[in-house]
């Protein structure tokens, strides 16, 4: 922790570290670094008095009198704080470990099946491997509710579908849905949380209360009614999840660039004339989305279980669909008559799946120094 | 500030935030596909004079913000009317529902609160030994697990295999002893996630609390460890319980949707799954309400305790 923000000979924006170190004191498992706590306050001081003059010119005074060598003072910067944090993400086994189970699902889910894409009479084949034995969706390949066999790993459902193969498919759903609803609450939360923080006064107001307002229905309760308004199916479940998801991301970046507009790196920008929106483009929303992205990775895990859960009770993809959630609601009444092969391995798919996408939160947590990632959606 | 003006001015604050939940949920009639009078019967058909009738009769050709403060006004009397689907009372049919959730929560809460709290002290004092170890991969295990799978398999487990419980709640009273033989396996269910949570978040507080400086202190005097952690840290610490307990709220509501629907148990969820599965609006929106204002009441009530504990924040704002 002290390595990066004062042996290194890089540039420093003003500021920045004196952020991202104080959020890195009070993290979750900063416990290694506590020796160094004040050396690291007192190296922060002396850092900051020595090159202030000179860091903001080099930073934030050439971005907009010359803007090359503003852009590559800042290109460099930015690249060694990444280089820096997947430094430390390396170094990170359990991290790495969650990556690796995070890419194999995903690889899995992609092979599962052929991908085609006809078009006009011409099929293309984007591609060609198919790991799962069967096709998901056809009935009576194997006797039905049989238990796990050579022939189905998994057993077969009480309409003779093979598991091993929905599960392997049923992976697109939950993975795509994940990404897709936290890419686009994204989307929405981040321009939204920075110009509320960064512009404040009646905007601000507005935004937040709408925050707050939606805040006052549980996330899953939320979604569950939204639903039901506008009914089943794929982009339905995605549009819920991400009319909940927003939130989290635009309260919490919020937080963030209040702080960082006080800063004399923005102060210094702005005295210079540069332009709001590449204020906030540039230095405002680059130094505040750390903890951001941090608590959408971890969403990730909890929109995967939101949008099975939506599966299970019936609400989310068409029943039927080889969707996780989907195929554990049809596994409760197997699993009453004994046939618990139905629910086990698409129970077990989403396990894997959250638990490796909370082990690189976690990751990130420590990589990225964001504060305590693991506080989730409350008020 | 005093306590009593806090409370005053974050009641206040509350106000607008359920003023605007009020008109989410008022908006579903409304968003619902189809006219609000389809939402009215049932989706049935009818003629158009019974609709005419239908639409003077719930004051549905007037402006909508008429509506919404005629609606308004019933909703704050608990007057729902009657469902159009099943003919019963809506604030009665949640009234009867409303028990059993809040049975399931209290017991889940209390639960995880027993485990977490302890769990996490005891993995901030081991730091980096075997039982905080243990503890973050417990954690870790249990925030990934999916509660309706985990309701699955226990379920599986000590009631189709060992058969010690039923599938299904017994037609017993609430509170019972059946009844309480029963709600085991859902409080669990429910409690495991949030005692994840809890634990992690209790930690993370301690361990804070255990870099201050007054600790540092405290043992420079000489105090042994014991007395350092529990008359110290721990008093310290004890505000992270509140926010704990207080964020677990949204969270309870959301694991107790899933969680009844796993378990059969009449309560709120699964009034709310129901109520979708027969479009039946008007029960929906009372649920939703209703979840809506606990929720904010509590958080509400999480504040101020947290106001009474630490005194500073009342000058925070």
């Amino acid at each position: 922790m002290n390595e990066q923000t004062t042996r290194r000979g890089r540039i420093r924006i003003d500021g920045l570290e004196e952020h991202l170190s104080s959020d890195r004191a009070d993290g979750d498992r900063t416990d290694a670094d506590r020796p160094g706590d004040h050396r690291d306050a007192s190296d922060r001081q002396m850092a900051a008095a020595n090159t202030r003059p000179s860091a903001t010119s080099a930073s934030t005074g050439r971005s907009t009198l010359t803007p090359r060598d503003g852009t590559s003072a800042r290109t460099v910067h930015s690249r060694s704080r990444l280089e820096e944090s997947w430094r430390r993400f390396r170094s990170n086994r359990t991290a790495l470990f969650g990556l690796a189970i995070v890419a194999v699902l995903s690889a899995v889910a992609i092979v599962a099946r052929p991908v085609e894409f006809s078009t006009m009479g011409y099929t293309i084949t984007l591609q060609p491997f198919s790991l799962a034995p069967y096709d998901p969706n056809e009935l009576s390949v194997g006797p039905p509710n049989a238990g796990p066999s050579l022939a189905h790993p998994f057993g077969t459902d009480w309409a003779g579908r093979d598991l091993f193969s929905r599960v392997l498919v049923g992976g697109r759903y939950s993975l795509s849905i994940g990404a897709l609803a936290v890419a686009l609450a994204l989307c929405v939360g981040i321009p939204l949380g920075a110009i509320a923080g960064y512009v404040g006064g009646w905007l601000d107001e507005a935004i937040m209360r709408i925050v707050d307002m939606l805040y006052a229905f549980p996330f899953l309760v939320l979604a569950i009614a939204i639903v039901a308004i506008v009914g089943q199916g794929y982009w339905n479940v995605v549009f819920a999840l991400v009319v909940t998801g927003w939130l989290t991301y635009a309260r919490l970046l919020r937080g963030e660039v209040l702080s960082i507009v006080e800063t004399d790196y923005v102060a210094a920008s702005r005295a210079l004339g540069t332009p709001h929106r590449t204020i906030l483009a540039r230095h405002v929303v680059p130094n505040a989305v750390a903890p951001v992205i941090v608590q959408a990775t971890l969403n990730v895990g909890s929109v995967v279980t939101a949008a099975a859960a939506l599966g299970f009770l019936g609400l989310g993809l068409e029943p039927g669909t080889a969707e996780w959630g989907a195929m554990l609601a049809q596994g409760r009444s197997a699993l009453l008559r004994g046939n618990w092969h139905v629910t086990v391995f698409p129970g077990a798919a989403i396990f894997l799946f959250v638990l490796a996408i909370n082990l690189v939160g976690d990751g990130l947590t420590d990589a990225l120094g964001s504060r305590d990632g693991r506080e989730r959606r409350g008020r | 500030m005093s306590i009593i003006r806090y409370t005053l001015r974050r009641a206040l604050t509350a106000v607008p935030v359920l003023l605007g939940a009020t008109a989410i949920t008022f908006s579903f009639v409304y968003l619902t596909p189809g006219d609000p009078v389809d939402v009215l019967v049932g989706f049935d058909h009818v003629d158009p004079e019974t609709r005419a009738a239908l639409r003077a009769e719930y004051n549905l050709d007037r402006p909508l913000w008429q509506q919404y403060l005629l609606w308004l006004g019933d909703v704050v009397t608990f007057e729902f009317g009657e469902s159009p689907i099943t003919g019963r009372d809506v604030g009665e049919t949640v009234a009867s529902r409303l028990p059993h959730t809040v049975a399931l929560g209290v017991a889940s809460w209390t639960l995880s609160l027993a485990i977490g709290v302890p769990l996490g002290i005891l993995a901030a004092i081991k730091q980096g030994q075997p039982a905080d170890e243990a503890s973050r991969i417990a954690a870790l295990v249990g925030i990934a697990t999916p509660n309706f799978w985990l309701g699955l398999v226990l379920l599986f487990v000590f009631a189709v295999h060992l058969g010690w419980v039923r599938v299904t709640p017994p037609d017993a009273p609430l509170v019972s002893l059946e009844m309480a033989w029963f709600v085991i396996l859902p409080t669990v269910t429910l409690a495991t996630a949030l005692a994840a949570i809890v634990t992690r978040l209790m930690r993370s507080s301690m361990r804070r609390e255990l870099d201050r400086e007054y600790v540092r202190a405290a043992r420079a005097r000489g105090l042994r460890e014991r007395t350092v952690i529990l008359k110290h840290v721990l008093r310290n610490a004890s505000t992270a319980v509140v926010t704990v307990a207080g964020l677990q709220i949204a969270f309870l509501v959301d694991g107790a949707v899933v969680v009844e629907h796993v378990f059969s148990w009449p309560g709120m969820g699964q009034l709310l799954v129901e109520s979708i599965g027969r479009r039946d609006v008007s029960v929906v929106q009372a649920s939703v309400l209703l979840i809506a204002v606990a929720t904010v009441a509590a958080n509400l009530l999480v504040d101020v305790a947290y106001a009474i504990i630490d005194p500073r924040i009342r000058h925070d704002r």
